[in-house]
């Protein structure tokens, strides 16, 4: 990733002059011979590499086969685009696309900022015990699991002892059942997701906050520039690199998204919008009691496919339009 | 931590002496970020708070909504019951278990894979490093992994729980870009004329001083592990093998009680009674443990997470 790029090309012209001279003298060969040791400390990692991420990848061929176990991955006969025509076409299709795409684009939406602002309000704060404090707090649910996060939701949100129910109660409201209408499935994902990791995700930020240079706020208070102005004419602009990098990744990932929390906030009431890719994926490949191994992985590589073209565009996007990018 | 640590610019100028008095709209400007940020705190702390009032607080009380956010009628029954119920204890010992050798098996692997990898001019690094890039972009997906696993013969062991997910590139990414700013290349040639080997270098030189490192890593895999779910959930169907996550899911969100796991049977009814309360001290015994781990090592979380956004 290259966030500074005026810094890198001195850098790397500097590294790459070091390293070709040292080319010159010694061969390839002998390099590697050199360097037996090292290569032997990356054999496992690489072995799992191999074993748990490439095997896999290898695997994705039965999207074009019809699998089965006796005949295995290379026996069983091929079948083109069979499950991809056949998912297109499923009712199911546009009601996974539209619930997987709105619950990412509004988490997008309404989460991305957030701790941005988090951030820039943590790095105004003078008292040091107040952001400490402010800190560990504002992180901890980051360390909560998941399955604890959504427990949380069950019994706050329960429509007959849920505090949340008394809360709204009090102004004369409810008592709703949360996770049982379909309708508030999304605000409920994404908010508590605001909950649990705002705090965390400020971190980054604050981390780029610190490469300001103190200077450029002197100046600016010199000049009679007010707190609100130098937030906005200074630290934002410093965190704009990491946020366009943060971007880019979310929109790779818009078709994949929190895929445990929420099949476990999933009932049979709110599935109309609760339901998306990974979960089905999930439902028909390994929790059914017909698992259909080729489907689910055609529909899993469909999404993967489409996550890794999002993926390249924005970045492309951004090099040309922001002038950050991941590659 | 050091973002907000460091005295604010305007401070540091003068020395300790008396900052420039700041405008009317800065005074209100800062008074609303203390408030926003206040507020913010409570609205994260209060559902923690009520949960742990209400696990201690009498049923009937909390069922009443006689609890706001101070336990009413204080009473342990809820984590008593808690203790009788078989599956809770054995699988807390299992979540243990996997938390322990999962962050040491994940943290050796990284270990290994970020050292040469930040070592300069070693043939087939670029390479080797796009291997490992690549699948933060792209993998096989769900049934894939699971043919794997089985095909191995993983599948309702306790290795299912630790191998598939072993390393996380992210972690390795990190790691890598440590060593890269600890370890100076002069350093390693000074071992090497000194005739020191990889190895040697590597166990004598650079583990002593990548402690920090080590502990990020051990930290960042263990509560990983202790928080999914979701390998348990499609590797294993034996209960004996179930971490914590998976009995706090059928308990706390599948409203599951198995009568079964309660070898004192005249306790079932008050376990029934208790079902709701159980809930509440389950959350807070899930919470717990992270928790209590949390603040000792925020320092270093927050330090490992911004050496990767830095120099990532």
């Amino acid at each position: 990733m290259t966030t500074s790029t005026q810094a890198r090309p001195a850098v790397r012209d500097a590294a790459h002059k070091r390293t070709r001279s040292a080319k010159s003298s010694v061969g390839l060969g002998l390099r590697m011979r050199r360097h037996w040791q090292l290569y032997v400390m990356l054999a496992l990692p690489l072995i799992w590499l191999a074993i748990f991420a490439y095997w896999p990848m290898y695997g994705v061929i039965i999207a074009f086969k019809d699998y089965n176990v006796v005949s295995g991955i290379l026996g069983s006969p091929w079948v083109g685009l069979k499950h991809f025509d056949r998912f297109v076409e499923s009712y199911q299709f546009w009601r996974l696309i539209r619930n997987t795409v709105f619950l990412h684009v509004y988490e997008l939406v309404a989460t991305f900022p957030l701790p941005i602002v988090l951030a820039l309000c943590l790095n105004t704060v003078r008292k040091k015990w107040f952001s400490r404090s402010a800190q560990l707090i504002t992180y901890a649910p980051h360390f909560i699991s998941t399955v604890v996060v959504v427990g949380l939701i069950v019994v706050l949100t329960n429509p007959s002892t849920g505090v949340a129910n008394r809360i709204i109660g009090l102004f004369g409201l409810g008592p709703v059942d949360f996770l049982g209408d379909a309708g508030l499935f999304r605000h409920l994902y994404v908010w508590s997701g605001a909950w649990q990791t705002m705090g965390f995700a400020a971190i980054i930020y604050l981390a780029a906050l610190t490469s300001v240079p103190p200077e450029l706020h002197e100046a600016a208070i010199v000049d009679g520039a007010s707190r609100l102005r130098r937030m906005w004419h200074i630290d934002l602009p410093a965190i704009v690199p990491v946020a366009v990098i943060l971007l880019i990744l979310n929109i790779g990932s818009i078709l994949s998204v929190g895929f445990e929390k929420v099949l476990l906030m999933q009932n049979n009431l709110n599935l109309d919008t609760a339901e998306v890719i990974d979960t089905y994926v999930y439902k028909i490949g390994l929790a059914s009691a017909v698992p259909q191994f080729s489907y689910a992985t055609a529909i899993g590589l469909f999404r993967s496919v489409i996550g890794l073209v999002l993926l390249v565009v924005a970045n492309t996007f951004a090099r040309r339009f922001a002038k950050s990018s991941l590659w | 931590m050091s973002a907000a640590g460091t005295l604010p610019p305007d401070e540091r100028r003068l020395g300790g002496g008396a900052p420039i008095q700041d405008t009317r709209g800065d005074k209100i400007a800062l008074a609303c970020i203390y408030t926003a940020l206040g507020l913010f705190c409570l609205a994260i702390l209060y559902p923690i708070v009520y949960v742990f009032s209400a696990s201690v607080s009498n049923t009937k009380k909390v069922s009443a909504g006689e609890v706001w956010l101070w336990p009413v009628g204080f009473t342990l029954d809820a984590y008593k019951a808690i203790f009788d119920y078989d599956a809770i204890v054995s699988s807390f010992g299992n979540s243990v278990f996997y938390a322990v050798a999962g962050s040491c098996v994940a943290t050796v692997l990284t270990l290994l894979a970020a050292y040469p990898l930040s070592r300069k001019g070693l043939p087939g690094k670029g390479l080797i490093m796009a291997a490992f890039v690549f699948t933060m972009m792209f993998s096989g997906g769900l049934i894939p992994t699971y043919l794997v696993v089985d095909q191995l013969g993983l599948l309702n062991t306790r290795w299912a729980m630790i191998l598939p997910t072993a390393m996380a590139v992210w972690n390795v990414i990190i790691t890598r870009t440590y060593f890269m700013v600890t370890i100076p290349e002069e350093l390693v040639e000074a071992g090497r004329v000194d005739g020191c080997s990889d190895f040697g270098f590597f166990w004598r030189i650079v583990l002593p001083l990548s402690k920090p490192i080590i502990a990020v890593n051990l930290l960042f895999y263990a509560v990983g592990q202790w928080n999914t779910f979701f390998n348990a959930l499609i590797y294993l169907t034996n209960e004996h093998l179930f971490p914590l996550q998976v009995v706090l899911r059928q308990i706390l969100i599948q409203s599951k009680v198995d009568p079964s796991q309660m070898p004192d049977t005249s306790k079932l009814a008050q376990l029934k009674e208790l079902q709701q309360q159980l809930k509440y001290s389950l959350i807070v015994i899930g919470m717990i443990p992270p928790l209590l781990v949390y603040p000792f090592v925020q320092k270093h979380f927050v330090k490992g997470a911004m050496v990767g956004s830095l120099k990532g």
